[in-house]
């Protein structure tokens, strides 16, 4: 056990880059999964179908087609991309915060579905209540509906953020797989498994995802308890 | 004195609702059976139905005015709501329920009045619980205190009382009693029971399928039982 977990100075840096990566995708994406989420959970517009969708694409796409779509519209020379290196100086194309993009891309349809359903369930009536009580749209959100909400909010987090640590397909092809910069666990199990007898030297790599996605499980299990006992509780 | 003047006309539905009353201080009855549009009525004075057409005025200022285009949200009328299932915030303490009002309105904190009001609703044991675990008539009085705290110019009960058993209503009558001879703002109480009113009324609206028929005394409670009786 000791020896398995015995990872070189590399394996180390690409636990820690994908963590980095996981981490920072879960957290940028998670005002927009709110957002998005309450837009589809209350809101009717023209183009809601659409936006449903095209949130929900990159569950149903080839990881590989998410990841080319990405390079085209968000490297160096696409549009969305041009325009934040010009404006903001943000680069994405073989850089781990592309990595971190196509992470949060990829977890993002996990995200949303359950702050919709969430969303969804907060009895509106205990909205109405907050707002004959003085509090405006904007309090009401957020000390009544998104605290309500919460337990659905830590699913969608939790869901997001192992599927970023698990995301091979789309990152690989949109950023490549550079050791240090966008070489994140699964790449380099990926990396040691193409050399002969690489799966021994991979299996530290694998013990560790292991680890996390167990640990991401329990934590989600613990907080989602304690916030729903938290609505029953004395 | 403070005085609520409503003048309002709504299509729910099959019901045609209208209505046109005043309320002024003391405790003003909205009498009628289930069905009469007492609650919608309610939620137009709280802000959150709005009517189709007319006015309502508290003190000459208009809270909604169809013609005039004035409708004043919900969070900016300082009246406060007793609704029939409580309503309270189950995520948050009894404490934080009953300063919840207080907090969003920006008003200083007023540990005298907190204690008073605290005291005369009798729920100093519940403040650290939260809702999830109070008795139907623990969390009405928790609620009237939430609603009194924000300290309001009108105060509503719809149906305070009505998913209590007979011994818990007889348990909270004295304490909303008690409110409408200590709070110095005008009370509507809505009910579809006389005898509840008869406890607490000063002046009763009658209405009857979305119209008022009658407003006076306490008088018109006994009618309606002699009504009932034929």
């Amino acid at each position: 056990m000791a020896n398995l977990l015995d990872l070189s100075p590399g394996e180390w840096t690409a636990v820690a880059l994908s963590l980095r990566v996981s981490l920072v995708a879960t957290a940028v994406a998670l005002p927009f999964g709110v957002a998005v989420g309450w837009l589809l959970a209350r809101k009717n517009f023209w183009g809601k179908t659409a936006l449903d969708g095209l949130v929900h694409l990159p569950l149903v796409l080839p990881p590989v087609v998410t990841g080319y779509l990405l390079l085209i519209s968000f490297g160096r020379r696409g549009p969305v991309g041009e325009f934040l290196y010009d404006y903001f100086g943000i680069v994405f194309s073989f850089r781990w915060t592309g990595a971190a993009l196509s992470c949060g891309v990829m977890g993002f349809p996990l995200l949303i579905r359950p702050i919709r359903l969430a969303l969804e369930a907060v009895d509106r009536k205990l909205e109405d209540a907050a707002a004959t009580l003085g509090a405006n749209r904007m309090a009401v959100f957020f000390t009544v509906t998104l605290p309500l909400a919460l337990p659905g909010v830590i699913v969608g987090v939790v869901l997001c953020f192992t599927r970023a640590l698990g995301e091979f397909g789309a990152t690989i092809t949109f950023v490549s797989n550079i050791p240090g910069e966008t070489q994140t666990i699964s790449a380099a199990i990926y990396t040691l498994m193409q050399v002969p007898g690489g799966d021994q030297a991979a299996s530290g790599l694998v013990l560790i995802a292991i680890a996390f996605s167990f640990a991401a499980l329990i934590a989600a299990d613990w907080l989602g308890r304690r916030a729903t006992f938290r609505f029953h509780g004395e | 004195m403070t005085v609520l003047a409503v003048d309002v006309e709504k299509q729910l539905g099959a019901l045609h609702l209208r209505m046109h009353f005043l309320a002024a201080g003391g405790a003003t009855a909205l009498f009628g059976p289930s069905g009469a549009g007492k609650t919608s009525v309610v939620n137009m004075i709280a802000g959150l139905l709005a009517p189709d057409r007319g006015t309502i005025a508290l003190n000459g200022t208009a809270l909604f005015d169809a013609a005039a285009g004035i409708e004043v949200p919900p969070y900016r009328r300082r009246i406060g709501y007793v609704f029939q299932e409580g309503r309270l915030f189950p995520h948050l303490s009894v404490r934080q329920n009953l300063d919840y009002g207080r907090r969003m309105s920006g008003q200083p904190r007023d540990g005298n009045e907190f204690d008073h009001v605290v005291a005369m609703l009798d729920i100093a044991h519940l403040l650290d619980r939260r809702p999830g675990k109070l008795s139907g008539g623990e969390r009405q009085r928790v609620a009237v205190g939430r609603a009194l705290l924000m300290r309001p110019r009108l105060l509503l009960l719809d149906e305070p009382l009505a998913s209590l058993d007979a011994g818990l209503k007889r348990e909270i009558l004295p304490y909303l009693v008690r409110l409408r001879d200590e709070a110095k703002m005008p009370i509507v109480y809505v009910s579809h029971l006389a005898a509840e009113l008869r406890r607490i009324a000063t002046t009763v609206v009658r209405v009857s399928a979305g119209s008022v028929v009658a407003s006076g005394g306490l008088e018109l409670l006994d009618e309606a039982d002699a009504d009932a009786a034929i």
